[in-house]
């Protein structure tokens, strides 16, 4: 007998259902894709008692089993396909013990596909506040379940769940109600044509892509043979009628459930919510405590994770020197110290900023203020032909534009999701963090106005530069773009939360992680290469470079020789000529070839220009120098042959300018290509953004020079 | 004409009668946007759009357009 019980964890966003798993599961818990689609898939494993193991799935949060994304299509494909290995032997149904009637909706629809299905309600801790009182007896009769309270804030009822988990085969896989008299011929004759199917399953089937839009439906696999879908014998608006009834019959069902097992004294409910609302919502104080909130986001990211990202910074460059002083030298210990730990240290660096950030995001959402942001948006964010949705994304992509485009499934009009999708690029994503943070140290005068810092004030204004290029994009688009598509917005204003530590904690782990091993695979193998590239070159000048230097310069010191040697290797090393063979493209913005290798580089993954410079500047540098130097101090020491420094302030802003406008991340145009299903718009973004960046480079650098 | 969910204040109720419109979106059934609940209009954004309502406990926002298929009889506040 196998001991381990397969959970599927459902349940409507907003209920603390990960809440759930997280408790459940602890740290046990890993975060993949479903195949072939961008869905997050979140499992995890749980001891139960008598030797059980729960494996536990926690599932998108949908409303109920009709899919409108393919998001919330993940859960039925799983409920419907008995052959998928995570196929549930229960499923865990999460309400909010303050919205169970809107809860229960795809309680009834998950017992009428006749899985054992177990009912936990939550925020139990609530009840009294809210005066409501339940009579489980009379709920667990009424629905043929059994209930678990739970409250993951108290940490209390948790046992009783794992309890009830462990004891699956008792819990009742039946139906509570039954939804075919909306419309009697029509089911008979559909489980007549397939006697030994359910007929709800069949009836999913039929009404599976009925919600979605055009673009979706290519997406979802059909989870039955076609000869299901064929037995269509209403139209969609017929049949988005009757699904219809059907909402409405299960709702009557609950109604009177809940009639007998729930009351609700509501002389004794506090709503903080309502109060909250009428100035977090308002339309003068919601705007403006928004932007405050906004405000203090970035001023945290630029002013609070400054101080570990240059401890980072220096223990790598002391670190890459400990390495080089302490193997012996050679090719490999050059590989490691300037090739690989260089290139390493430029990852971590990210690590606080983006943190930070992921921080501030979850904290939005859990607490859910979020939702009120896009209530105050969606007005002005439509004018730009984008949905107050969009402001999720449009946050997100100051983190990561990866998952922000992701984000953006949630919206539900096709054009303002395209939109969304292709701005969202325009935002200072962390990846350009540390270029922005190491060119404004270069370039930026010291100095203040206003209590900001020069250098702070110009970070804001790229940020500022980001969101304006997102915004005006979208609105040239809106008016270029010819789609029609139904225009509908529904978002739910949860009741508002102190945050959960564990889930906050988790959410920034999982999210910080995540970037930094698949930033940080693509920065390693560049460093790689690049150092490769570096340390050979083709013909007699990489080999005899030695002699060469010597015989142009024979009366200089001995330090200077080697890094005169050094630089003479690079410039005819691989990496060298092809940065002297783009140089032309590019001197007209102000960079040198140096610049021009990181910029090469800079397409797969803007992150790695500050990787590659360290990379170059290393390998360009004698390397014996006994003096640990940061890649700052390199590039400010980084000189043209007549002496001048390579970063002016021209040079400077006109860097800064093509890092915020040009589209240089390989993983944001798979993303775009998969959720676009379509080459056609990463293209377009990608030649776009760069044309934008360059044009604007070289005005700024040709003005400032 | 009869009153629909635009036409309502801040601070109003009315009584859902119809949502059968087709563009209404069933995603707002589900939610519990259904005949026969309350619906109070708890805040509205700039330029009174989107809406943001309590319908019997379930709070939500939509857009005054889809609001505006939504039919609903007023309840007058003694």
């Amino acid at each position: 007998m196998s001991k381990q019980i397969n959970v599927a964890l459902i349940g409507n966003p907003n209920t603390g259902k990960t809440s759930v798993f997280n408790a459940l599961t602890g740290l046990n818990q890993k975060v993949g894709n479903y195949p072939g689609i961008t869905v997050d898939k979140k499992q995890g494993v749980c001891k139960l008692a008598r030797g059980f193991k729960a494996h536990i799935i926690d599932l998108p949060g949908t409303y109920s089993l009709n899919a409108s994304s393919i998001d919330e299509n993940v859960v039925i494909e799983l409920l419907l396909n008995k052959n998928d290995k995570d196929f549930p032997d229960i499923a865990v149904v999460v309400t909010d013990v303050e919205n169970l009637k809107r809860n229960l909706l795809i309680f009834t629809q998950i017992k009428d596909l006749e899985i054992p299905t177990l009912l936990v309600i939550n925020m139990a801790d609530r009840m009294s506040k809210k005066g409501i009182s339940l009579d489980i007896d009379v709920l667990e009769k009424e629905l043929n379940t059994k209930i678990a309270l739970v409250s993951t804030r108290k940490n209390q009822g948790i046992d009783n769940l794992k309890e009830l988990i462990t004891s699956y085969k008792s819990i009742p896989a039946k139906p509570c109600l039954n939804t075919t008299d909306i419309d009697i011929s029509y089911f008979e004759n559909l489980q007549k044509a397939f006697p030994s199917q359910l007929l709800y399953k069949l009836w999913l089937v039929i009404t599976q892509d009925v919600n979605f839009g055009k673009t979706s439906r290519q997406e979802i696999d059909a989870v039955a043979p076609d000869s299901y879908r064929d037995f269509k014998t209403k139209s969609n608006t017929d049949l988005k009628r009757l699904q219809q009834k059907e909402t409405i019959k299960r709702y009557q069902f609950i109604n009177n459930v809940l009639k007998k097992g729930q009351t609700i004294d509501l002389s004794q409910a506090t709503d903080l919510r309502i109060k909250l609302d009428r100035i977090l919502t308002h339309k003068v104080w919601g705007y403006i405590i928004f932007f405050i909130v906004l405000f203090l986001m970035f001023q945290a990211v630029y002013d609070w994770a400054t101080y570990p990202t240059d401890l980072i910074d220096e223990s790598f460059a002391s670190l890459s020197d400990w390495v080089k002083n302490t193997l012996p030298p050679g090719a490999f210990t050059n590989l490691l110290s300037d090739g690989i730990i260089a290139g390493i240290g430029g990852i971590m660096v990210f690590i606080p900023p983006i943190s930070f950030l992921f921080l501030f995001i979850a904290l939005l959402e859990e607490s859910g203020y979020m939702s009120r942001v896009v209530f105050l948006m969606d007005r002005v964010m439509r004018r730009f032909g984008l949905s107050g949705k969009s402001v999720v994304p449009l946050i997100s992509g100051n983190a990561c534009a990866v998952p922000a485009v992701m984000a953006a499934r949630n919206i539900e009009n096709w054009k303002e999701r395209l939109i969304t999708i292709l701005v969202t690029p325009f935002t200072t994503c962390s990846a350009r963090l540390p270029v922005y943070v190491i060119i404004i140290a270069l370039v930026i005068p010291e100095g203040s106005f206003l209590g900001m810092s020069y250098k702070a004030l110009t970070l804001m204004g790229l940020y500022i530069i980001g969101f304006v290029a997102a915004i005006a994009s979208a609105y040239i688009l809106n008016k270029i773009l010819k789609i029609k598509s139904k225009s509908y917005f529904v978002i739910e204003m949860p009741s508002y939360k102190v945050p959960l530590f564990k889930n906050v904690a988790l959410t920034v782990i999982e999210k910080t992680k995540t970037f930094i091993l698949e930033a940080g695979k693509i920065i390693l193998a560049i460093s790689i290469v690049l150092w490769v590239l570096a340390s050979y070159g083709p013909g007699d000048d990489f080999k005899n470079a030695e002699s060469i230097v010597k015989t142009e310069n024979p009366s200089i010191s001995e330090t200077e020789l080697e890094d005169k040697i050094a630089s003479y290797k690079l410039e005819n090393s691989y990496i060298g000529i092809i940065g002297k063979t783009i140089e032309p493209v590019i001197k007209p913005l102000g960079y040198d070839w140096k610049i021009g290798i990181g910029l090469v580089t800079s397409f797969a993954a803007r992150e790695v220009f500050v990787g590659t410079l360290a990379t170059i500047y290393s390998v360009g540098s004698a390397g014996e120098k006994e003096d640990e130097d940061t890649i700052k101090n390199k590039m400010a020491a980084e000189v043209y042959p007549d002496g001048s420094k390579v970063f002016t302030l021209a040079t400077g802003i006109s860097l800064l300018l093509f890092y915020a406008f040009a589209m240089q991340c390989m993983s944001t145009l798979a993303i775009v290509k998969r959720e676009t299903n379509s080459w056609k718009w990463p293209i377009i973004q990608l030649f776009s953004m760069t044309t934008i960046a360059y044009v604007v480079a070289l005005i700024a650098f040709q003005f400032l020079k | 004409m009869q009153d629909t969910l635009a036409d309502l204040k801040r601070g109003e109720k009315g009584i859902i009668t119809d949502v059968s419109s087709s563009e209404i979106p069933l995603k707002l059934l589900e939610m519990g946007c259904l005949p026969g609940n309350e619906v109070e209009l708890v805040q509205v954004a700039h330029y009174a759009d989107p809406v943001y309502l309590n319908i019997s406990g379930s709070h939500l926002a939509i857009r005054k357009e889809t609001a505006g298929h939504i039919l609903i009889e007023k309840v007058t506040n003694e």
